[in-house]
């Protein structure tokens, strides 16, 4: 429970990730170091040399290693969690889709990173957004707060036997990870006590009753596993309200799966996701002081999508603005195209005004945000969605 | 005090432009303030200009921009001044600027054009006396909290030997807070 002697303490993201992934206590934690995310290895390998857990910490050789050795360790039967950023996802690509299909409950901390080339270590949304097809869930944090909070709740929701799938807990690289903000922290025990004993579903070391892991799966029965897989990923939703409401008892903090900001009466929403939506929150303050209808809708759970909760929330709204960290060359940003899926059969729906920001790290202040909500009443009279439009750009 | 106090901090990688700006953070936490401070990330080497930043606010802080017009810059490597765009960014005239040098402020002020509040002190000197080196970070601490008035320096002092203790002992701890202490006392505020 949170109680008085809970206290508010400076931590960075990164530090408020590794002392969730401290009170989890995994069984074993695979370390390999790459910019924003090092610093959550390093916390939870200080963690480890000073007893405060029993992992076992294995220092690999690349992120490929990484993820082949969590899933391992979770086939075997342990608890298994690594942390990654930008290329260090990538290079876990062929695994991550081994994590999720053999549906190991593996959780991720992804410090949001751009990818190279040219190379940046600065904050987007191209890594993760580029797994979001890879079968883990996805939650966005944003702040050191809402990352700590993620991590527990998405353990809970993984590990649960209607999902039992993967889950990268996303937060933004330096933004969020490197600043130091007011984090509080549940008790060890009551963390212990809300994710309980791990008890894997299918152990390969109960040699009791042997399994096999990883078999050739051909035109026979790969598909009906696939349409499994899927199943689990919708189970997520009724196991999520469920894990959230109980997290939420302890921590007096909400959880829903996307976060309705003032947008009850908003003829104007921003759609975002990460630290952008404390800015626009801001933003939203500060107009409505103004007599303007704006409001932001930030999105939490990404994957699996809560398209129909999500289209009920912004039915009654003008134009919504979705923001967008990463590209899809040759398409839509990845969240303008799930919030356009999810209103495309409405029939009386907003309109949609795609934009793409922040790549690289690019700033996004008060000001840009504010300059969104400004255009939003011509996109209303002109009727259409218009083209993306990319905000704090230099263009001839 | 305005809603979200802002403070610049202007180092040399190596200075502790970082480790100031954390530690201002905790004190004003402990303060019961709500606080965000973080640094600039450019290319890490030691020897070049870097910023850190911090807010300090009695609401839950949720922007995540950079800080544009601080409230209160403070500069810890005297050489710096040289680069008065860079120092004077942002800083409007009503604003405060806190200076580690060993020329006056009128001084200060014909070099950079600014006619807001300058504070200065010798935090180079203080450093060397106090602690045998050159960490002119530490009476800058002292500086910004004697100036901005958002805690006391007894908070300051505490949260420092608290993060520091184990690290450095106990007796080092005293040598660092003694310089705070002694560039609090300095600085005509």
């Amino acid at each position: 429970m949170v109680k008085k002697q809970n206290k508010l303490l400076p931590l960075t993201g990164n530090e408020a990730v590794a002392n969730a992934m401290r009170q989890i206590n995994p069984d074993v934690v695979a370390v390999f170091p790459i910019t924003p995310q090092t610093a959550i290895a390093q916390a939870f390998a200080q963690f480890v040399a000073d007893g405060d857990v029993d992992t076992e910490l294995v220092r690999v050789e690349s992120e490929h290693s990484a993820m082949s050795c969590v899933v391992g360790a979770a086939a075997a039967g342990a608890r298994s969690m690594t942390a990654t950023s930008s290329a260090g996802l990538a290079l876990m690509w062929e695994i991550l889709y081994v994590a999720s299909s053999t549906r190991l409950p593996i959780v991720m901390p992804v410090v949001n990173r751009a990818l190279s080339a040219p190379i940046n270590i600065h904050c987007d949304h191209s890594d993760s957004m580029g797994a979001r097809d890879a079968g883990w869930l996805q939650l966005y944090s944003e702040d050191g707060q809402e990352a700590y909070d993620n991590v527990i709740l998405a353990l809970k929701i993984a590990e649960d036997k209607d999902v039992l799938l993967p889950a990268m807990v996303c937060l933004d690289g330096f933004i969020t990870s490197h600043s130091v903000e007011a984090v509080q922290l549940l008790d060890d025990r009551t963390v212990r006590r809300f994710i309980g004993a791990y008890k894997p579903a299918h152990p390969l070391l109960n040699v009791q009753k042997p399994v096999t892991v990883g078999p050739l799966d051909f035109f026979d029965y790969y598909f009906e596993h696939k349409r499994q897989q899927i199943e689990g990923m919708e189970n997520v939703f009724k196991v999520y309200k469920k894990a959230a409401n109980e997290l939420s008892k302890l921590t007096n903090r909400k959880y829903p799966l996307f976060e309705e900001y003032k947008t009850k009466d908003a003829e104007y929403i921003i759609i975002a996701l990460n630290s952008t939506c404390g800015t626009a929150k801001a933003v939203v303050d500060e107009m409505r002081k103004q007599k303007k209808k704006v409001g932001l809708l930030k999105i939490r759970l990404f994957r699996p999508f809560p398209k129909k909760e999500i289209a009920k929330a912004i039915e009654k709204a003008n134009v919504v603005a979705v923001l967008d960290r990463s590209a899809s060359f040759g398409s839509d940003g990845p969240v303008f195209l799930e919030v356009a899926n999810a209103i495309h059969d409405m029939k009386k729906k907003p309109i949609l005004a795609p934009y793409l920001y922040g790549l690289g790290g690019r700033e996004i202040g008060m000001a840009h945000i504010r300059q969104v909500f400004e255009e939003l009443p011509k996109v209303a009279r002109e009727k259409k969605t218009p083209a993306v439009k990319y905000i704090n750009l230099r263009e001839k | 005090m305005k809603d979200i106090y802002e403070i610049r901090i202007h180092g040399r990688g190596g200075q502790g432009a970082k480790t100031a700006a954390h530690i201002l953070a905790c004190s004003a936490l402990e303060s019961k303030h709500f606080i965000q401070a973080f640094p600039e990330f450019g290319p890490e080497r030691g020897g070049a200009p870097v910023k850190s930043f911090l807010r300090i606010s009695k609401k839950p802080i949720t922007i995540h921009e950079s800080i544009k017009e601080p409230d209160l810059v403070a500069v810890i490597d005297p050489t710096l001044l040289l680069n008065k765009e860079l120092i004077l960014e942002g800083l409007t005239q009503d604003k405060i600027l806190i200076v580690n040098t060993n020329k006056s402020i009128e001084q200060v002020r014909f070099d950079l054009g600014f006619k807001g509040k300058i504070y200065t002190l010798d935090a180079t000197k203080i450093s060397l006396e106090c602690l045998g080196r050159n960490m002119p970070n530490m009476p800058i601490l002292g500086a910004i909290v004697k100036v901005s008035k958002l805690f006391s320096l007894k908070s300051l002092k505490q949260e420092f030997e608290k993060e520091f203790k184990n690290k450095i002992g106990k007796e080092n701890v005293t040598k660092n807070t003694d310089a705070m202490e002694r560039a609090f006392n300095e600085v005509d505020a």
